[in-house]
């Protein structure tokens, strides 16, 4: 994985004498390294240079705030202007006066729009919405059948189309009228994938658009795009006049530049992120992590809004509290395992973490989830008196708990190795992110 | 019987010219830029470095490959053995000639039929429609396949497969969806062995290498395949969007960790995207490319050639 953008800059401040300010000369130093962590990010060089020249001028300007190091004072700017760019706050979706709304979803090939599609409806059904979906995608094999089924597990309905419904206008002119009769407030399109070079299909979407007078135009961007993000958003952009983004597969490790790029080019914002394959992974987008995340600094705050969602915070306290006077026992060990797998997938939380300093060591851990469940059952085989006190499982109260738990001797073992280990580990992080400091975690992490 | 896994390697009649047209694009942008970078300007100064730097990195090379290429080139400079910068072009394309010439590989030699190809890859890459195009490929040279529906998770992932399998008349094995891909591969497998087929080709549910239990599931299904097949996979294919940022190297090095990937398939370059990022790839990892995809069509999937790839990308 890439250096963090702060790592780098504290380095470069390091090596100068007088690490004290910001000079000029540290200033094109650090310059250099943003414009390598933006450029290896996937922002758009083009985009890249702007943001360089504003952050320049900015950081020339600024007075030297003593509370903050130059590395951070710098950071901070950058993490301001990424912001501005990105949109200072969450942009919703709009609709139409009168339903149903219609919503068109387009974008290049296996962008994530089916996926997307589902999702969205889900999420429209969550807030009070009653949509329907239809795919107009008569194009790649299956690509109907793929939200047909889309549809049947988020529990909404598609719209099939009648034996004499062929071409994707005439599907959409159907599926609105379904949408009507049904009492839908909301139509969402799902179109085909195309390029954005396709002068045929770009035309297409235009008499989609003409026909359904769409309130929003969402165009779904891969989160791993590359430079060609800005020439892709453009054109949509320009022969469609897109309302917002969904950026997608951003539970990976991408960084998400093409989001910097995308927003920078169309003026839109992106409105929703794809974090997962699940119906509910969808979320409003936030543009402060976002930059963050540019900057590869983790998605701290994410994480942290999912702890505080998943954790008991009397629980968390009586576990410090407990940590501190070493009375960590097993079956706090266990209780700490369950909030952790509430929290959602091990590696999607691992990959919103800062790879820095302490957690450095967090990068390279496997998570495997059911590793967790095993652990969670070989202290379940345990009596509470084992719980408490490990001491007391010896060999024969090992065999047994291998045998209640469907494990080996050699498991149990292990687990109660990782105990004494995590039980000293957690102790010197004295509840550094799972206790009361939780809330008062703030950005910019050095 | 022996084979090597793609068959005859013979030269089709107009594959240059078909791939120049599915590149024609690619040529537009990056030697477009080149050229009005190169032109108009003899003197080889910073601002043109800087220029020829950002048509790189444009290209989704990479900061560090582009940083590669500018240093050899000042240094050249330096040393006066260039003061042209129109000799720039031939300098730049010989260095991103000998990364991909130095990645290049013979396909593994199959002892025993059936060749085993797994196409892995992330959402969304075009596995599936490569799958479908490769089996045109091997069908066109007389050889018998067998497609296997293992991407048992996604939504009409296998009625997708199914229908690529009746447009190149070639039999799909498949299970119901949800069910474990390795059992599907183990059908896949047997059935090839007592049929004699030649090339199984595998498609896999679309995963991002950070997903742990996933890149898992990849690991068990090559065990499977070794135990049925000896040796096998033969092959198996990174499938990667020609649009992939640099996270395209990130990816290249998770599924080579855990599946083994022995060459790279590169879709999607009919659109306006580069894929240069496969360049930072050979680089770094060593991976050759084995094939492009340059369109929907059944046949818009050809061999990748490094220096005519090169060739078609600086073309006059």
């Amino acid at each position: 994985m890439f250096e963090n953008l702060s790592e780098k800059l504290q380095r470069v401040f390091k090596n100068l004498r007088g690490e004290g300010r910001l000079t000029a000369a540290n200033m094109e130093t650090a310059l250099r390294e943003i414009r390598v962590a933006l450029l290896e990010a996937d922002v758009n060089f083009r985009v890249v240079k702007q943001l360089i020249e504003s952050i320049r001028e900015k950081a020339m300007g600024e007075e030297v705030l003593t509370a903050l190091s130059p590395a951070q004072q710098v950071v901070k700017i950058v993490n301001e202007e990424l912001v501005k760019i990105l949109g200072s706050h969450q942009s919703k979706l709009r609709f139409a006066n009168e339903p149903p709304t219609s919503m068109l979803v387009v974008g290049l090939q296996g962008s994530g729009k089916t996926t997307s599609t589902g999702k969205l409806a889900r999420w429209l059904s969550r807030n009070g919405h009653r949509p329907m979906m239809v795919s107009v995608d008569v194009y790649r094999p299956a690509a109907r059948e793929q939200l047909r089924i889309v549809a049947r597990d988020v529990g909404l309905p598609a719209y099939d189309g009648g034996a004499e419904e062929k071409t994707p206008l005439d599907l959409a002119r159907g599926a609105r009228r379904e949408a009507a009769n049904t009492g839908h407030d909301v139509l969402l399109v799902d179109t085909a994938g195309r390029l954005h070079i396709d002068d045929e299909l770009m035309i297409e979407l235009q008499q989609l658009k003409d026909l359904l007078s769409p309130v929003e135009i969402l165009f779904v961007a891969d989160a791993m795009t590359g430079q060609d993000a800005v020439r892709s958003a453009d054109e949509f952009h320009k022969r469609l006049g897109i309302t917002g983004v969904i950026l997608t597969k951003m539970d990976g490790d991408a960084r998400g530049g093409a989001a910097l790029s995308i927003r920078h080019v169309t003026g839109q914002p992106v409105k929703f992120v794809g974090l997962g394959e699940k119906a509910d992974a969808l979320e409003p987008f936030h543009p402060d992590r976002a930059a963050s995340r540019i900057l590869g600094m983790g998605d701290i705050l994410s994480f942290i809004e999912k702890a505080e969602e998943a954790i008991d915070k009397k629980q968390a306290v009586e576990i410090q509290r407990k940590l501190l006077d070493n009375e960590f026992t097993l079956e706090d060990f266990r209780d700490q395992l369950r909030q952790l797998k509430k929290l959602g997938p091990l590696d999607s939380i691992l990959s919103m973490m800062p790879k820095v300093g302490m957690l450095k060591e967090l990068k390279d851990v496997k998570v495997d989830e059911n590793e967790v469940t095993r652990v969670v059952a070989i202290i379940d085989s345990m009596t509470p008196g084992e719980r408490a006190n490990h001491m007391i499982i010896n060999g024969s109260r090992r065999r047994r708990i291998a045998r209640g738990s469907g494990t080996s001797v050699q498991e149990v073992n292990q687990l109660l190795k990782q105990y004494a280990q995590a039980r000293k580990m957690m102790k010197s992080l004295s509840g550094g992110f799972l206790g009361k400091k939780l809330g008062k975690f703030k950005l910019p992490v050095m | 019987m022996i084979q090597t896994l793609f068959g005859s390697v013979e030269q089709e009649p107009g594959l240059l010219e078909r791939l120049k047209a599915g590149v024609q694009k690619t040529r537009a942008g990056l030697v477009g830029r080149l050229e009005e970078t190169l032109t108009g300007r003899k003197q080889i100064d910073p601002e043109l470095l800087e220029e020829l730097e950002f048509t790189l990195i444009g290209a989704d090379i990479g900061v560090k490959t582009t940083a590669e290429i500018l240093d050899r080139i000042r240094e050249r400079v330096d040393r006066k053995l260039v003061d042209d910068a129109s000799e720039l072009r031939g300098l730049i394309r010989e260095h991103l000639l000998e990364i991909l010439q130095a990645a290049e590989r013979m396909p593994a030699r199959v002892e025993e039929p059936p060749a085993v190809v797994l196409a892995v890859g992330v959402n969304g890459s075009g596995k599936t429609t490569t799958i479908g195009k490769l089996a045109h490929r091997y069908r066109a040279d007389n050889r018998s396949v067998l497609l296997c529906a293992a991407d048992t998770f996604r939504a009409a992932a296998i009625e997708q497969l199914q229908i690529w399998g009746e447009r190149t008349g070639t039999e799909v094995i498949r299970q119901k969806p949800g069910a474990d891909p390795s059992a599907v591969l183990f059908d896949a497998l047997q059935a090839a062995r007592s049929r004699r087929i030649d090339y199984v080709i595998v498609d896999t549910a679309g995963r991002l290498q950070t997903k742990a239990n996933l890149m898992a599931e990849l690991e068990k299904m090559s065990r499977t395949a070794a135990r049925v097949v000896p040796s096998a996979p033969h092959e198996v294919l990174l499938v990667m969007d020609a649009t992939t940022g640099q996270n395209g190297l990130e990816q290249a090095r998770r599924f080579t960790e855990t599946s083994g990937v022995t060459g790279i398939v590169l879709t999607k370059l009919d659109g306006t995207a580069k894929g240069g990022v496969v360049i930072a790839i050979a680089r770094e990892l060593s991976l050759p490319i084995r094939y492009v995809g340059v369109g929907e069509k059944i046949d818009d999937l050809l061999p990748f050639d490094p220096e005519k790839f090169i060739e078609s990308l600086f073309a006059q």
